[in-house]
């Protein structure tokens, strides 16, 4: 009696499983090799990512204090004030724009020095002296320009009290930091390549090896009709294995060195690192990172047994 | 069955070919002795019959598959239908003799109740009832022949090839093993034998084949071997 389709499949695919847990078990000590290299690689991409992600939330968070502030003569009419707020927004660099009245600004101005009331007192005594405000937002404060040509227009200019502030000063720092955290991208990213080629020649070698001592048992399997897939899958699992097992370690390392490190820093933050947010960041995208991490893992390790076996595995074609 | 047209294999370029256009039809349930010395073609035309080599030029046809139109990816399923003996038995030596003989199951996907269904009775038939457990280097030339032999049965191939199954084995062991290919031939496999001793041809009285030289020399219904 002899099985069929689906259940035979279903047979095969349970015998390639088994072989290669049995094979993984066999070689361990090849495997702890291939494995390392595969958590330095993981590792490695794993850090890139989530220092990616918080220089990127530091930038940002300077960057959004970044503004452009237009300080209005007391005269300006209501309708003057609203079209200039208005034609501010059309311009396509201007995430925001705010309004402070001058009450607000004095307000404002209040609570900021409650504490000095030498200052308080002096103003006080005169009529409001602070003028309106209009605060815009740039989105890329690399990019201001159109925004400074359009307030350096006559009739903009005309309604403007003083000088406008541009933040000048914090550009040249962000233009710094965007600078250093692209090479150190740059950096990783090359870091992150060459890992992940090593890596596969690792495991091309390993994989070579373990086929090599069993060479003859895959030519005997190879006569008897055995497919392609029933001889390479025990080899394919196996480094799935590998890969699964580097991406959980590196997981656990990077985690409890985010443990370990936030409980050390406890709020403070190490220059640009702020490792709060790290920490914060790789527990929230916990079960993206770590599916993530097992995918990258199983792809380097199933694309350099597949490779590794191609050469074992070719029908004779020479005639 | 099987048929040749044609068929030339010639190794490298400026080398002799080791089969000059052969031409050879085997009738199903047929058994067939393929005799001829060392370097006379019988272990290219039986590589050829497995796929293990292709033919420079010429036509195979084996169980209605035309080898010309074979895929890579079909040649499995070739090999399924073809049982084969070799002269160097090819056992998997970390296996028992049980596992040697499941393992051709299980590389097509029998369940382990059919394979302990199957197994004891295909090594009932060769006669090695009471060795299961044991490894192929406990066993003696001849068993192990046959543990071979179970192997290329086991899964009730329409075609058997035999590369020299006597070879290396006595008098008495050869025709043992002679004996399990007639049984199974008398349960309608094709077999397909090829062997340097005179004796066991004589006495078979069988088609015989003789290769010499790459071409086919003589072709007899009930033959016997000249040295």
């Amino acid at each position: 009696m002899k099985p069929t389709g689906m259940r035979r499949r279903f047979i095969t695919m349970e015998r390639i499983f088994t072989t290669g847990l049995a094979n993984f078990l066999r070689n361990a000590w090849l495997a702890v090799a291939a494995m390392t290299m595969m958590l330095v690689t993981l590792t490695i991409v794993l850090f890139l990512v989530i220092s990616n992600a918080t220089f990127s939330h530091t930038i940002s968070q300077i960057t959004d204090k970044i503004d452009i502030s237009v300080y209005l003569k007391d005269s300006v009419k209501p309708a003057d004030k609203d079209k200039l707020i208005n034609d501010i927004k059309q311009l396509s660099n201007v995430k925001s724009v705010d309004f402070i009245s001058k009450d607000q600004a004095l307000k404002d101005y209040q609570d900021q020095n409650k504490n000095n009331p030498d200052l308080l007192a002096a103003i006080s005594q005169t009529e409001n002296p602070l003028p309106a405000t209009v605060q815009i937002k740039p989105k890329d404060p690399n990019k201001i320009n159109d925004i400074r040509d359009y307030l350096e227009q006559p009739e903009v200019k005309r309604l403007q009290s003083d000088e406008t502030s541009y933040s000048g000063d914090r550009k040249e720092a962000i233009d710094k930091i965007t600078q250093a955290t692209r090479f150190l991208r740059e950096t990783a990213l090359i870091g992150v390549i060459v890992f992940t080629i090593i890596s596969c020649l690792i495991i091309f070698n390993t994989i070579q090896m373990a086929i090599f001592n069993r060479r003859e048992e895959l030519t005997i399997m190879r006569l008897l009709g055995a497919s392609t897939w029933y001889i390479r899958g025990p080899f394919v699992v196996e480094t799935i294995f590998y890969g699964v097992i580097a991406s959980l370690i590196s997981i656990i390392l990077v985690g409890s060195l985010f443990t370990v490190a936030s409980s050390t820093f406890e709020a403070t933050s190490l220059g640009l690192l702020d490792i709060g947010y790290a920490s914060d960041y790789f527990s929230q995208h916990f079960w993206t990172i770590l599916t993530a991490q097992m995918g990258i893992g199983i792809l380097i390790g199933a694309v350099s047994s597949v490779l590794a076996t191609r050469r074992y595995l070719k029908f004779k074609t020479t005639k | 069955m099987i048929l040749l047209d044609r068929v030339t294999k010639t190794y490298g370029r400026s080398n002799a070919p080791a089969l000059d256009r052969i031409s050879l039809h085997v009738e199903p349930k047929e058994f067939v002795i393929v005799v001829g010395q060392s370097g006379a073609g019988k272990s290219t035309l039986l590589k050829l019959l497995t796929r293990e080599e292709r033919p420079t030029s010429g036509k195979i046809i084996v169980g209605g598959i035309d080898y010309d139109k074979l895929k890579d990816r079909e040649i499995p399923l070739l090999r399924r239908k073809i049982g084969v003996v070799f002269q160097d038995f090819k056992l998997l030596p970390n296996k028992t003799v049980f596992e040697n003989v499941a393992f051709a199951l299980e590389l097509v996907g029998y369940a382990n109740r059919e394979i302990h269904h199957t197994v004891p009775k295909v090594l009932d038939i060769v006669g090695l009832v009471g060795k299961e457990k044991r490894m192929p280097l406990e066993l003696s030339g001849g068993e192990r022949q046959r543990v071979a032999i179970a192997r290329a049965v086991v899964r009730q191939p329409r075609i058997l090839i035999a590369d020299e199954p006597t070879g290396n084995l006595d008098p008495k062991h050869a025709w043992d093993v002679i004996k399990v290919l007639e049984k199974i031939n008398k349960y309608g496999t094709t077999v397909l034998l090829t062997t340097h001793n005179q004796e066991i041809v004589n006495k078979l009285q069988r088609r015989v084949i003789t290769l010499k030289d790459g071409k086919i020399s003589s072709d007899r219904a009930r033959g016997d071997y000249k040295t």
